[in-house]
């Protein structure tokens, strides 16, 4: 052997062979169909079946409300990772397995449970509904929640809290005391201390979390399509736009409006692997 | 996705004994109390509403939705959908791990990251992709009606979806797990002469073992409820294309509300069995981890 770096382990070529075989027959030719096909379109068919004005209504649900999800989420899910790791409470660990109940639960179980309560003549739908007890808060007719933009929220505010709870938590178990320490001993406040000593540290963490969580929820179908009531204009989500056009075989529509979301998942990929190599960094230099 | 298996250090240090790092009690009670009504709101009212909605109207209609004819057949295709993308993508992931962690090559980052792209695909588009490739409208198209093979709104079409949803679960486990082992065990095994199945089999499978479970658990959860591309692919034929969620949705929107819910709650339960197995293998791990260190 002239080489100095021989490879020991043998397997090399069969295992990364097949793994290349697999990975380009099911995920990147199929990927490569949906620009192809697209650009055989041309780009005016493309422009035009992607910026309907009810497309376009679509993007404004499932951005607007998947960024509010992922920041309501962003709030909730560190004071849950916090109580989780910092408080004892009976049913921590009850709590805790439970957190990912949004990863096991099926997509359309998970919805008909949200419109079920949510609905008007649901557990916490009623309250709302006119004659409920939190009605007269919102004026005369009370507040609706299911079959609204309200509810498409919700629903994605269940699906992304795994995802902030998850990447908080264990940055915030392997956080050293001694910072909180030296911080207190040199007069700091606790709430001094939280912001400029935990937070920052937390930071490259909680922002992964919150776009693992805005990248599911932009993508989300089953749990929302339920409790939205998918009113043309006012609270279809855009991947409900993909099947509404497939049912009418519109391969063109859909096959746009497929490639405006491809597009967005790769830039939102490519931004999480970033944040992660930081937060690797920052728990290497810690 | 951010579901790695955590295996716990220990002793949690007691925080609220530690003047610096205690918060005063109003606070400490504001926080869970934000903490918990949110969990109790978002997660746990959900679950409770699918068990008492299945069984509103009583045990007996709950059974007879279970043993209605389509729910069954939906069973079937739900369990044989996972029984081949679960093994399948076993496969993959074992070797994908192997590949990537036990050898150096250019793009390791680039092909890790494409392993990763099935998460970040919405469901929708996902099913879009084989209906494009394989409909009849597809490239594929033609060359399979000419030949009489249906895989788009038939079974092969389901399974395909579902395989490509679940594509990243077990490599995903595996890979940082088994590049956090480094190599040395299986060096020293291969210089002694062992062949490299033999290596795989006594050295790296009891090394992996918890993460490969681990990896199968999630996969095989996802797989048995995947909604979103198994619905663009199915084309929704009756008692032959439709899944346990599906059925959910077809039973749902007939205003079958109990059916619906009934259905539901068998993939509420077996959600619960994930979160219980989970829980399991992370305390074995965790615990085969503190054997070795002592």
């Amino acid at each position: 052997m002239i080489s100095t770096r021989r490879r020991v382990l043998p397997g090399f070529a069969p295992t990364l062979g097949f793994t290349l075989f697999y990975l380009s027959l099911l995920v990147l030719i199929p990927l490569a169909a949906v620009f192809i096909k697209s650009a055989g379109h041309g780009f005016d068919a493309f422009w035009a079946a992607a910026t309907t004005p009810r497309v376009i209504a679509s993007y404004k649900l499932s951005f607007g409300a998947s960024l509010l999800a992922a920041g309501i989420n962003l709030v909730f899910g560190l004071i849950l990772a916090w109580c989780l790791v910092r408080y004892d409470f009976p049913g921590r660990k009850l709590v805790d397995s439970l957190i990912d109940l949004p990863f096991a639960l099926p997509t359309a179980v998970a919805g008909i449970a949200l419109t079920a309560l949510y609905a008007p003549n649901g557990w916490v739908g009623s309250l709302f509904a006119p004659g409920g007890a939190l009605a007269p808060l919102f004026g005369e007719g009370g507040a609706k929640i299911a079959f609204t933009p309200l509810g498409v929220l919700l629903a994605l505010i269940f699906i992304g809290l795994p995802f902030i709870v998850r990447t908080v938590q264990p940055v915030l178990e392997d956080m050293e005391t001694e910072l909180e320490e030296a911080a207190a001993s040199l007069g700091a406040q606790r709430w001094q201390t939280f912001r400029l000593v935990v937070l920052p540290t937390l930071l490259p963490a909680l922002l992964t979390g919150f776009a693992l969580a805005f990248a599911r929820a932009v993508g989300e179908y089953g749990s929302v399509i339920f409790i939205a009531g998918n009113i043309p204009l006012v609270s279809e989500i855009t991947p409900l736009m993909i099947i509404s056009k497939l049912e009418q075989y519109d391969y063109v529509g859909a096959t746009a409006i497929a490639v405006v979301m491809l597009i967005f998942s790769f830039i939102l990929l490519l931004a999480i692997n970033l944040l992660q190599a930081w937060t690797s960094r920052r728990g290497a230099r810690g | 996705m951010s579901t790695a298996l955590t295996v716990s250090r220990g002793t949690r240090p007691n925080y609220q004994a530690n003047p610096a790092t205690r918060e005063t009690r109003g606070v400490r009670w504001l926080l869970l109390g934000l903490g918990l009504s949110f969990f109790g709101l978002f997660l746990l009212l959900p679950l409770v509403a699918v068990f008492t909605e299945a069984l509103r109207k009583g045990w007996e209609v709950y059974f007879a939705s279970l043993a209605d004819e389509e729910t069954l057949s939906a069973l079937k295709l739900t369990l044989l959908a996972a029984a081949i993308a679960v093994p399948l993508n076993l496969v993959f992931g074992v070797s994908a791990a192997w590949a990537i962690a036990k050898h150096d090559f250019a793009a390791k980052q680039l092909l890790i990251t494409f392993i990763d792209l099935p998460f970040s695909v919405s469901p929708v588009v996902a099913g879009l992709m084989y209906v494009l490739l394989f409909g009849a409208q597809g490239w594929l198209g033609p060359w399979l009606q000419a030949h009489d093979l249906k895989i788009v709104f038939a079974v092969p079409g389901i399974v395909l979806a579902t395989v490509f949803v679940t594509f990243p679960f077990i490599a995903r486990e595996l890979i940082p797990l088994m590049q956090a082992q480094g190599r040395d065990e299986e060096e020293a095994a291969t210089v002694l002469g062992a062949s490299g199945w033999q290596t795989f089999r006594r050295v790296t499978l009891p090394n992996i073992k918890w993460g490969l479970l681990y990896g199968v658990i999630l996969c095989n959860a996802r797989a048995m409820g995947e909604f979103g591309a198994v619905s663009v692919v199915s084309g929704h034929v009756r008692g032959l294309t439709n899944t346990l969620p599906l059925q959910v949705e077809i039973l749902y929107n007939e205003y079958q509300f109990a059916a619906a819910f009934a259905v539901a709650s068998i993939l509420a339960l077996l959600a619960l069995v994930t979160l219980v197995l989970k829980q399991v293998v992370e305390w074995r791990a965790s615990a085969a981890t503190s054997k070795e260190a002592s």
